[in-house]
């Protein structure tokens, strides 16, 4: 019987024209095992070999931050690296943040009440933006500022977004500084 | 901020918290690609690299002959099969303007992937489809496409010119569109006019970048026959018509779902042809088949919008008030014209906005060029208008050394003249007429908000000090509330909960919360009881979609006239069982009773259980009634935005010092939720005054395809936006509602330009077209100083 907390990657069909290596990190928690090839990214590997949409793909570039992760405590944009390059790593999603049936946590409830979420697709990547900050023990009006600045809403204008993370992280529903 | 306390009694006007967003914090959202189909197969598009080529030849063989590719299609494979795809719906001409305005719309159907010719970068050639994405852009660099090119022609006045290049080699000329309309007698006016002010605004090519770039999954199930679609749509009925209809099959075969959307704007309210080719693929497979588009694909080929050209003439008394306008708009189609008259003609019938203008005419050409066709985007059309329309405003006030607020106080239709008609037709055909607004309250709202003398006094010292302080105003009105119709259901369910069904989806509208929140207050149910389908078309047959600023007083209207029913049919079912007489029943709470009897309650899973059996009820067995509201008229949202800047004639940085909306969208369902459209609108005005420009070099390349290039605004760019409101409740509609989604993105261009202008005016500064990033304020600066 394998350990629960060992999650198996789905391996696709076919394999495709590159080198394949063993991977082994912490997801959210979970030691996961994977064979993957060289190329895939790793925001492939946990939306589509882990099943953990959460994390979405905005741009490729780096540019939107709507696949920020957290990777070793860091947060990172998931689709610049590859998944061979996270093997031995710490890695936290979206779907870590409250785990399912539990109450959403400060930060999420701050977006729902300051309604700092439209449509939800760039959600995710402010969450773990901010969560990394909040853990970074520097938080601060000036590095909620440049935080925020690294991920990229069309839905909100941003006000809202603003407010949630300083309720959060500074606990004040004040209007964020211009 | 100000809500009337006076509407909304109950959950109708709260700020209820939304219901989906629970959810979407937890990334359990379920967007396109987080749908998990076993065996799913993807797909890259080969597109063109050039703008204007004739193709002689296209090998797929090394493609098809790649391990994991499972097929390729090309401009051969499909003509014979598909016709090329036209936007029906939106290239009807109604009666009323074929009638009286005659205009030119000529329609140029798109095919699927070029045969022989291809007519701008980004243009589908090929399609592979593949065990996986990685495998199909491999697939990409197999295939041999070989391009004779042709001459281009990229801007649209020249595409006009006579000996231009033609756009499409089997076109007569470079022209979609042609309108010619007006009203009064405007060379009179301009004649006897103290002053006339004529200069030429023009509005930039930019995008309305979805965080979510388009996608589609398809999948054929034989054993019901049926083709199932999810798609990021706004429009899922007319997605579904059109695939049926393409594909050869009965509309019912084939079920549209729209899923969880991130963002729509307008680009996903269209069809475009890779919405036709993957479901034709997964017909054609038995097989899943899925695309989900790449930002490089959605800046390059995704519809692009907003580029218009307005050589705009105001004529004047000596004391301001407006005696004519004349325009003459180029707007930029692209390589075909998707959507008719939509764009040429909102343009055309928003320019004057709020003021009274006795004599107008307005010529609106539609232009084919080698680019990327253009299609609406939040605003579709107005954005450019207004920009045209508030700059030659500013330029008159600026000739007749008036204040631009005062200027807009003396022309604005006043309250008393409503329902007040402009004298030209409307986008149906029929006399435009705003239903209801309060223009002057707005402009003594912001005078206050803004403090205008207070600011007039600092702007004055601060030139002395050699800082460059501007103010600028813009105001619009919008039709909101498009017709023809919207449908709704509404179902109490066996468990008592009730149901919503709609054709218009929600891409981040919150339609979810809105609509409960209107389906629970008329029917008496609390609204954690209530769901909402919005965009699944085996749910409602039929349906419009969410564009347009619609779906509030469309979808809106058609559940409370549902919902109206079913609580009929309730109290008529529960009086047969109380054996009462429905008049002494009242449901509140879930909950129905006799009036001022408590105690004696029936609960709607109670009523649902009896109803087979109740005189009424047998022969139908269920509380659900459909509805669809066909809107009379336009409601007639408006908005002021008014921004104070200063800038920096050294840098060419501007900073906006205050940013504020006064806002009219008839009565709010949900403050919240509606102030958060405005300030998001805002933002994608923002955008369109400060950095965004889709740019094309000199060769019909597009130079901007990632967003290192293509600059968005982010949370550092966005002032926070001092919001204030106006209700005016719309006589067209029980709810009273306007639409208000697009509003917001409507002001920023004009309202910032007519800052930039007020604060560089030392400099004698005109500002003729956005985006104002620092180097093009340096260079409007230092042209001055020649």
């Amino acid at each position: 019987m394998a350990d629960s907390r060992v999650r198996t990657a789905t391996t696709p069909p076919l394999l495709e024209p590159s080198a394949w290596h063993e991977i082994e990190l912490e997801v959210n928690g979970e030691i996961v095992g994977a064979q993957v090839e060289s190329r895939l990214l790793l925001v492939d590997f946990l939306r589509h070999r882990l099943g953990l949409t959460g994390t979405h793909v905005g741009c490729e570039q780096g540019s939107c931050g709507a696949c920020t992760i957290i990777i070793d405590g860091q947060a990172s944009r998931s689709c610049l690296a590859f998944a061979v390059q996270a093997d031995g790593a710490s890695i936290r999603t979206v779907e870590g943040l409250a785990p399912s049936g539990a109450p959403l946590n400060r930060l999420q409830e701050a977006f729902h009440t300051e309604h700092g979420l439209q449509c939800g697709f760039c959600t995710p990547g402010f969450l773990m933006s901010l969560t990394a900050l909040e853990e970074s023990g520097e938080v601060g009006k000036e590095s909620i500022e440049e935080h925020l600045d690294g991920n990229l809403c069309r839905c909100t204008g941003y006000v809202n977004i603003k407010k949630a993370a300083h309720k959060a992280l500074l606990g004040t529903s004040e209007e964020a500084a211009r | 901020m100000s809500h009337d306390a006076a509407i909304g009694e109950g959950i109708l006007g709260r700020s209820v918290p939304r219901v989906e967003d629970d959810r979407l914090l937890r990334g359990e959202g379920r967007f396109v690609d987080d749908l998990q189909i076993p065996g799913a197969l993807e797909v890259a598009f080969l597109r063109s690299p050039v703008a204007h080529a004739r193709i002689t030849s296209v090998d797929i063989a090394a493609a098809l002959a790649l391990p994991g590719v499972v097929a390729v299609y090309d401009g051969a494979s499909v003509a014979d099969r598909v016709e090329p795809l036209l936007n029906s719906e939106e290239l009807r001409v109604p009666e009323g303007i074929r009638a009286n305005i005659d205009p030119i719309v000529r329609i140029q159907p798109s095919p699927l992937l070029a045969v022989d010719e291809v007519n701008y970068v980004g243009q589908p050639v090929a399609m592979v489809v593949a065990e996986s994405r990685y495998l199909a852009e491999d697939a990409l660099e197999l295939i041999d496409v070989e391009y004779d090119a042709l001459s281009a022609v990229l801007d649209p006045e020249q595409a006009l010119v006579d000996g231009s290049p033609l756009v499409l080699s089997d076109a007569e000329d470079n022209i979609g569109v042609h309108i010619e309309h007006g009203t009064g007698d405007v060379e009179r006016a301009f004649a006897e006019a103290a002053v006339v002010v004529e200069d030429t605004f023009v509005s930039q090519r930019y995008v309305a970048s979805p965080m979510e770039c388009r996608g589609i999954v398809a999948t054929h199930d034989p054993f019901s026959n049926q083709l199932t679609v999810w798609s990021n749509t706004q429009t899922p009925h007319r997605v579904r018509n059109h695939l049926a209809s393409a594909i050869g099959l009965d509309p019912e075969a084939v079920r549209v779902i729209s899923v969880d959307v991130g963002g729509g704007f307008g680009q996903k309210g269209i069809l475009v042809v890779e919405e036709l080719l993957v479901p034709l693929a997964a017909h054609d497979l038995g097989r899943p088949v899925r695309w989900l588009e790449d930002r490089n694909e959605n800046l390059m080929a995704g519809t692009h919008a907003r580029e218009q050209v307005h050589h705009i003439a105001i004529a004047a008394d000596a004391e301001g008030r407006i005696l004519g306008v004349r325009d003459r708009m180029i707007v930029n189609l692209g390589c075909r014209n998707m959507v008719g008259l939509v764009v040429p003609y909102n343009s055309l019938c928003h320019l004057v906005g709020p003021y009274r203008v006795p004599n107008l005419r307005i010529t609106a050409t539609g232009a084919l060029t080698n680019t990327m066709c253009t299609a609406p985007y939040r605003g579709a059309g107005r954005p450019e208008t207004v920009f045209a329309m508030e700059r030659v405003m500013d330029r008159l006030a600026d000739e007749l050394d008036l204040d631009p607020w005062e200027l807009r106080r003396r022309n604005v239709i006043t309250p008393a003249e409503m329902p007040y008609r402009t004298g030209i037709l409307d986008r149906r055909g029929l006399p435009q007429e705003y239903d209801s607004g309060d223009y002057p309250e707005m402009l003594d709202r912001i005078h206050k908000m803004i403090d205008l003398d207070g600011f007039r006094k600092r702007q004055q010292q601060a030139r002395s000090e050699g800082r460059y302080l501007g103010l600028g105003l813009a105001m619009y009105l919008e039709a909101t509330g498009l017709g023809p119709f919207e449908g709704a259901k509404v179902t109490v369910l066996p468990s008592g909960r009730i149901r919503i069904s709609t054709g218009a989806p929600s891409q981040g509208q919150g339609h979810r919360t809105t609509f409960a929140q209107i389906a629970a207050e008329s029917l008496g149910v609390p609204f954690e009881d209530v769901e909402l389908v919005a965009g699944d078309t085996r749910d409602i047959p039929f349906g419009v979609g969410t564009i347009a600023s619609r779906a509030l007083v469309t979808a809106g209207n058609a559940i409370l006239q549902a919902a109206t029913l079913v609580r009929e049919r309730i109290l008529a079912t529960a009086a047969d069982m109380l054996e009462l007489d429905p008049e002494d029943l009242e449901l509140l709470g879930g909950v129905v009773r006799p009036k001022g009897v408590p105690g004696h309650e029936l609960e709607l899973a109670d009523i649902m259980r009896a109803l087979p059996v109740t005189p009424r009820g047998s022969g139908r067995d269920s509380l659900s009634e459909t509805s669809y509201f066909q809107p009379p008229n336009y409601a007639t949202s408006s908005g002021l935005h008014a921004v104070l800047v200063e800038v920096d004639p050294d840098t060419g940085r501007i900073e906006i010092d205050d940013y504020v909306v006064v806002h009219e969208a008839g009565r709010i369902v949900n403050p919240q939720v509606a102030d958060a459209q405005i300030v998001g609108g805002t933002a994608q005005g923002l955008g369109g005054a400060l950095f965004e420009h889709l740019q094309y070099d000199a060769s019909g390349q597009p130079v901007t395809t990632t967003f290192m290039d293509y600059v968005l605004p982010t949370a550092g760019s966005m002032p926070d936006v001092r919001l204030d409101e106006v209700v005016c409740p719309s006589p067209t509609n029980a709810l009273g509602v306007k639409g208000l989604g697009e509003g917001g993105a409507v002001g920023p261009p004009a309202a910032i330009a007519n800052a930039v202008e007020d604060a560089l005016r030392p400099f004698g500064v005109v500002v003729h077209a956005c985006p104002l990033t620092p180097n093009r304020v340096r260079d409007l600066v230092r042209a001055t100083q020649l």
